[in-house]
């Protein structure tokens, strides 16, 4: 079975067991091309009085540098064209590690060298560096968001019982295994193609042409592949490529822009962490009656998608609960560290964990247990369904997803082992938790919703496909492939799976927020539709029938009886008939709207609602733990691939592990980095894998939103089904709060606070 | 300074001049002889993206010195296929889908094909996540990789027995 439901390969598989599927620095370089190096800054936060080229230029090699003032557009980077987020930082210089120049050379190692040796002088300023600093000072990037609904002040006053609390919890550095980097290579009269390791082809277009100063149309940027993006290759991505832009632009000559590991690490943005306080009205039953809340995210030291991260940590701070009464406000600070970003949920992460936090404390309050303050609290049932603003949640299907996951986990009985574990033990502590999500599906920015498809039948029936979407490993070529394959009745192979390009399909939006296969599949869909409708008019009139009658299965076109011919048939008649077999299609996500003023309205197209359960290992000595089991439930509607959904479960799951607990970003008190590389930031091995991983998709459940095949999103709500570890390691430490990353410093901090 | 060395790549003999001591056999094979199939992850030993065999050892060709492998006998990613037949670890790994974005498939390949060589792999999946460790995957797509090795080694271990029998 080749198309909906057939869990084929990722369509790359075989070249990428081989070592021949190109990513951008494989490609063989060209003659004349030169290689670049950032200068970066070497302190947080200072006043820029000189940056001397000279000892760069002197240099065997080194061509040229460029700085802010080389631009001949404008020296800005920002998405919007209107916040202050320069290139290369100009007067100031706002977090160590900032870029400040760029050196060109004949090769790699000579611009190192030119970069190394250009020593700017900075004028340091303090930094701002704590987030909490930062929050006490409103030191903000951006006006706060308030979520509010119903009587706080009475619900909180009327309550029998209150609780307040803080927690944060840390940022993520993706880590994607191929770097940062972009190939810029001039063409004729000002023309420029752009190879980007980019999730947004047109924002690198965008930028490029902002800081060159030219129209769009003469910039092309195309994307094959990256080696992971995870949010990271957003903006970062369109930085880089436009450096690189500018050096080609102004060398005439092409330019590689590869960020080293460490640069890399440095220099691009990273997940927000969070600061939280709250307090929660609730009554013996441990029913939640009111919650007032602050989220303050550490946005770094410019805007850039700080507000659609804020907006997505508060719209699902009550994930799938409910709370009659609150006030949750929201806050983007600023502070003198890199520019945090898009990663993976995109706030979603963050904003889910206040519920379990509150949970806990309710519960070391009540004499409740955890799981019984969780499912006083659902959304739905005899609890109100709509969140706070105003779009309502599937309470039937958090529980059947919850239910299913303990179920899986045989919850009951390994709570009863783990207790006797624990009892035994001299120095070993179990714990077991559990995790319901309802996770939002769109961008928060609502014209983002859209996406365009160009198809192509060639005369001898083959297929090319081209659509705004790009593949990072998340399988999304393979499965608009499948959606293609399906609307011409062809096997898959017959699909040509073209790189991304703003030449081809133009004005995209950016391959993130999960909607990947849910936009671009619908695009592909209605441009294959419009074309295999023109082909059933040709073979209608051939056959002299309607055109109703004509179906299009196995490679081949009938009409009943022995009426058929070769889908490659068919399309040399239509050719013939003067016919196109080209279309774009056009997709807009339908019935979605915000007021940003009133914070209300239907932001999301759907849900995906998913579970979890897990159990871990601390040790009390040395703090040091182990997930020994992971049982997850997803909902993928009806799945397009479930064996590229099911490894999209897996990896966001230990990636969602990693942040929580293994992943610490460490800067210095001046400012400085200190987690660089990954000696000293500890993404998850093989070996944190649990040994017993459970990974089940929701069966029975299409989509009740019409999306693409009644299918659902799947990139990024199962990273959240790791909060179930966080949980856990509560569980087994006695911890009431725990902030996060759980190193094992932070749980031996809890394990003599909670005293097991 | 004029340095040569020689080395068999892929099992073909190889005489480079090496302009710059300093140059690391990952380099090397990226740069000069167009073997782009093994990956800088790091270019600091520690993510594994880099994995080849050098005399049939595991290696992380970021961190070795291309000057100090004279006479070595190296295996990249490019020849562990056999003309149109893929290695069963190869295989595996795309059967169990041991990857997402690819990037550290080379990588984790070979690794994986000296864990064999080895002897280390075994049937023990905790043995095989042990053995693995040294290559980082960011897609976290381990599941796959220890069902691929162990796989590999089933597979490999059958065509022996086949073989004796
Ligand atoms: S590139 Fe060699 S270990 Fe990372
Ligand atoms: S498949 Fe992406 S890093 Fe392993």
């Amino acid at each position: 079975m080749d198309g909906m439901g057939a869990a084929l390969r990722q369509d790359s598989a075989l070249r990428h067991a081989t070592g021949e599927a190109g990513f951008i620095d494989d490609l063989p370089e060209v003659p004349g091309l030169l290689h670049g190096a950032l200068v970066l800054s070497p302190v947080a936060h200072g006043r820029i009085e000189a940056l001397d080229p000279a000892p760069a230029l002197a240099l065997p090699g080194v061509v040229a540098v460029f700085g802010p003032g080389d631009a001949p557009g404008r020296n800005d980077i920002s998405a919007s064209g209107a916040a202050q987020e320069p290139l290369f930082a100009e007067h100031l210089v706002e977090h160590w590690g900032q870029a400040m120049a760029l050196v060109v050379a004949t090769d790699r190692d000579a611009a190192l060298a030119g970069a190394a040796a250009i020593t700017p002088v900075i004028h340091a300023l303090p930094p701002v560096l704590e987030l909490a600093e930062a929050v006490a000072a409103r030191s903000l990037l951006m006006p706060p968001q308030v979520l509010a609904r119903g009587d706080v002040v009475a619900g909180m006053a009327q309550a029998p019982l209150t609780a307040s609390g803080s927690f944060r919890c840390g940022g993520q550095e993706h880590f994607y295994l191929e770097g940062q980097i972009a190939i810029a290579t001039p063409g004729e009269d000002g023309d420029l193609l752009v190879l980007s390791s980019t999730q947004h082809p047109t924002e690198v277009q965008h930028i490029i042409a902002r800081v060159l100063g030219c129209a769009q149309n003469r910039i092309t940027v195309q994307c094959r592949r990256m080696g992971g993006a995870f949010g990271g290759k957003e903006s970062n991505a369109s930085w880089v490529a436009a450096a690189a832009a500018l050096a080609a632009h102004a060398t005439g000559r092409p330019v590689k822009l590869r960020l080293t590991r460490k640069a890399d690490m440095a220099a691009t943005g990273k997940r927000h962490p969070f600061l939280f306080r709250w307090t929660a009205g609730f009554d013996a039953t441990g029913r939640i009656a009111a919650l007032e809340a602050l989220l303050a995210a550490d946005g770094g030291h410019s805007l850039d998608m700080t507000p659609g991260v804020v907006f997505r940590a508060i719209t699902h701070a009550l994930n799938a609960y409910d709370v009659p009464a609150l006030r949750i406000e929201a806050l983007g600070c600023k502070t003198n560290t890199v520019s945090n970003t898009a990663f993976r949920g995109f706030g979603g992460p963050q904003g889910v964990l206040l519920m379990e936090e509150i949970f806990r404390s309710i519960a070391a309050a009540t004499g409740l247990d955890v799981e019984t303050v969780r499912a006083k609290n659902m959304a739905g049932g005899e609890n109100g369904d709509e969140t706070p603003y105003g779009q309502a949640l599937d309470g039937k299907l958090i529980r059947r997803v919850h239910a299913e996951a303990l179920a899986a986990s045989g919850w009951v009985e390994r709570r009863a082992a783990i207790a006797a574990f624990n009892a035994e033990h001299p120095t070993l502590r179990k714990g077991l938790g559990s995790f319901a999500l309802a996770f939002g599906i769109s961008f928060g920015v609502m014209h983002m919703n859209q996406a365009g498809a160009l198809v192509h039948v060639y005369e001898d029936g083959s297929i090319r496909l081209n659509h705004g979407g790009t593949e990072m490993g998340q399988g999304l070529f393979i499965k608009v492939a499948q959606v293609v394959a399906s609307a011409f009745g062809v096997p898959v192979e017959r699909i040509r799976i073209t790189a991304t390009s703003t030449g081809e399909v133009p004005n995209t939006s950016p391959t993130a927020a999960s909607t990947g296969s849910d936009l671009n599949g619908w695009a592909a869909h209605l441009a294959a539709s419009a074309i295999r409708e023109r082909m059933a008019g040709v073979a209608a009139e051939i056959w002299a029938v309607e055109a109703g009658e004509i179906g299009f299965e196995d490679g081949m076109v009938r009409a009943g009886g022995n009426r058929q011919m070769s889908f490659g048939e068919l399309a040399h008649a239509c050719i013939r008939r003067r016919v196109s077999l080209s279309a774009t299609g056009f997709y807009k996500t339908p019935d979605i709207h915000w007021d940003p003023v009133a914070m209300r309205g239907k932001p999301f197209f759907y849900f995906s609602y998913g579970a979890s359960v897990a159990e871990v290992v601390v040790d009390r000595l040395t703090g040091e733990h182990r997930c020994l089991g992971a049982w997850l439930v997803q909902d993928c509607g009806r799945s397009l691939n479930p064996a590229v959904d099911r490894g999209q479960i897996e990896g966001a799951f230990i990636q969602g592990m990693g942040w929580m607990t293994s992943e610490e970003l460490y800067w210095d008190r001046t400012g400085r980095l200190r987690s660089l590389g990954p000696s000293t930031y500890k993404i998850p091995g093989s070996r944190d894998v649990p040994p017993v991983f459970v990974t089940r998709i929701l069966e029975g459940s299409p989509a009740r939103a019409e999306t693409i095949f009644r299918s659902k999103a799947v990139g990024e709500p199962p990273l959240m089904l790791a909060t179930a570890v966080w949980n856990a390691l509560c569980d087994a430490t006695g911890a009431v709060s725990l902030d996060l990353p759980a190193s094992p410093e932070r749980l031996l901090a809890a394990i003599r606070a909670g005293g097991r | 300074m004029n340095l040569s060395i020689t080395l068999t790549v892929n099992g073909r003999e190889r005489m480079l001049a090496l302009p710059d001591p300093r140059v690391t056999l990952l380099d090397l094979l990226r740069d000069r002889l167009d073997l782009t199939g093994t990956k800088k992850g790091c270019d600091r030993g520690h993510c594994g993206a880099c994995t080849i065999l050098v005399d049939g050892r595991r290696t992380n060709s970021c961190l070795a010195l291309a000057i100090s492998h004279d006479g070595a006998d190296i295996l990249t990613i490019e020849g562990v296929a056999h003309g149109d037949t893929l290695d069963p670890v190869q295989a595996a790994f795309i059967a169990h889908d041991g990857f997402q974005c690819g990037y550290c498939t080379p990588g984790q390949i070979m690794s994986a094909i000296g864990l064999i060589r080895e002897g280390q792999a075994g049937t023990d999946p905790e043995r095989v996540r042990e053995g693995m460790s040294g290559n980082l995957c960011r897609c976290g797509a381990y599941a796959g990789i220890t069902e691929a090795v162990l796989e590999a080694q089933r597979a490999l271990d059958a065509a022996e027995q086949e073989q004796a029998a």
